[in-house]
């Protein structure tokens, strides 16, 4: 069974510099360019371009929008003052994920806009719905119309600055401004996910094209979805599917403070307090490994004894690091910090130490 | 256009094999390693340790991916590319200068099912 995959906007131009493609979330995605190392470098030390317009856009609004979203979402969107964003979570009644979002205050009055997973689109979609009876609010789904760029790594200011013709050392983190190409709205976020300083940047498929060969013209490195993978996970960021699921709630992801208990009400909100109070079984961790060999998602996680205690959720060699480093799920109770647990990758089996999942320290502008 | 040796042996899953007498010389090919990417781990077998046709003998690691290597021939393991274990890259440098391991043939008879450079480029067309 041969499923039709789709295509971003930008997908000739990655055919065309003989980029490696695979199916991502439906997508025809590029892993890499060149090499994943190569790419991760340069976001680490000066600057890489991604296609992620394979996000999904639903956009939220009338007059129930901050009630609603306050009611669907984590964080509370009443702090929020327009031009600033938050992550957070969807929570299902049992404090499992629907996914992790990033929620934009537009400059409209009870406007949002939620950037999701490009895997969770239609489920996110249907779950907002299925929520909003008895709110007044609009939720549309308006992926189609947006493309999306990360530009990351510490050259990102000036040279996207530089191409936009704008000064975006007035754009805090967790910022957005509004521009405009040819009377096109342009959404510039200083936001990412890669642990360096970078924006997002949304724009209407045909802009992003224009921006994305004059961001390769001006010497930033395109880069794939595999070194998007290594840079987020050296962060220490989850992703959906494997630090984050319908089983593992934020609290189990060591994320439960992008869940805001002092608002009245949101879904999951109850099973979040509960877990608080009373901590699940389960937690994710991060693990050092002293040798080279490498951890993989499905590894199996065991004790000194022997026994299976969890599983590995994302892992790698570190390409910053140069140490084989994962994170994993495993029992609470053999979870803390400093720990050793042991792996069993390929016939053999290595120890490793538990330590704190954000394995490189990000920078970000202040 | 992958690099192909005329005069060594390839098996279908991309290892190659130079013979030297009783010793089959064991690596990978220049398509296995361009396939992979960056190569950042080579799992190693143990010398002393017997192997059977097929069976597999490590793993290469990618940053991205984890692929099996897996014995052209039977015999026993009379040696162990060490330097592997600190500079894992030197297979994507030059995947033929840089064997994996030495195998001991307990049946010579099983070069025979293995490709000729010709019937190998047919392969990985």
């Amino acid at each position: 069974m041969e499923n039709k995959l789709k295509k971003t906007c930008l997908h000739a131009e990655h055919v065309a510099l003989g980029a490696k493609m695979s199916p991502f979330a439906g997508y025809d995605m590029p892993i890499q360019y060149t090499s994943i190392a190569e790419e991760h470098n340069a976001v680490r030390n000066k600057c890489g371009v991604f296609d992620v317009s394979h996000m999904g856009e639903i956009i939220i609004s009338g007059p129930d929008a901050e009630k609603f979203m306050n009611y669907i979402f984590t964080g509370d969107v009443s702090k929020l003052s327009e031009g600033q964003c938050i992550y957070g979570m969807l929570l299902f009644p049992d404090g499992g994920t629907v996914d992790d979002l990033l929620v934009y205050k537009e400059y409209r009055k009870d406007h949002y806009l939620l950037v999701v997973n490009a895997a969770n689109l239609d489920k996110d979609y249907r779950w907002i719905k299925d929520n909003s009876e008895g709110f007044i609010v609009n939720i549309v789904n308006d992926s189609d119309n947006w493309g999306q760029l990360a530009v990351q790594g510490r050259d990102s200011e000036a040279i996207l600055g530089k191409i936009l013709n704008q000064d975006l050392s007035a754009v805090a983190s967790f910022r957005f401004i509004d521009t405009f190409i040819d009377s096109n709205r342009v959404i510039i976020s200083r936001t990412g996910y890669t642990g360096e300083d970078g924006f997002e940047v949304y724009a209407a498929p045909d802009i992003i094209v224009d921006l994305w060969k004059a961001l390769l013209e001006a010497g930033v490195t395109p880069c794939g979805l595999g070194c998007r993978d290594t840079l987020r996970f050296e962060a220490g960021f989850p992703l959906y599917g494997h630090e984050l699921s319908q089983e593992i709630s934020p609290v189990v992801a060591g994320l439960s403070i992008f869940c805001n208990l002092d608002k009245e009400e949101f879904i999951g909100k109850d099973a979040i307090s509960a877990q608080k109070a009373n901590p699940p079984a389960k937690k994710i961790v991060g693990i050092e490994l002293a040798d080279r060999a490498i951890p993989r998602a499905g590894y199996p996680v065991l004790l000194e004894d022997g026994s299976v205690t969890g599983e590995v959720t994302t892992g790698y060699r570190s390409i910053t690091l140069d140490k084989s480093i994962c994170f994993a799920l495993v029992d609470r109770s053999a979870g803390a910090m400093g720990a050793t647990l042991y792996i069993q990758i390929h016939r053999k089996i290595f120890p490793g130490t538990v330590v704190k999942k954000r394995f490189y320290q990000t920078n970000y502008k202040k | 256009m992958s690099k192909i040796i005329e005069g060594l042996l390839y098996s279908e899953s991309h290892e190659w094999v130079k013979v030297d007498g009783k010793v089959a010389i064991i690596g990978v090919t220049d398509f296995a390693q361009s396939e992979m990417g960056d190569i950042t781990y080579v799992d190693l077998p143990s010398k002393d340790d017997d192997i059977t046709k097929d069976e597999d003998f490590g793993a290469l690691e990618s940053v991205k991916a984890s692929s099996e290597l897996l014995c052209p021939v039977s015999g026993t393991i009379v040696a162990v590319n060490e330097k592997l274990e600190d500079a894992p890259e030197l297979i994507n440098e030059d995947p033929y200068a840089n064997w994996i391991i030495k195998v001991e043939m307990s049946d010579a008879s099983e070069l025979n099912s293995l490709l000729t450079a010709a019937a190998y480029a047919e392969i990985i067309k």
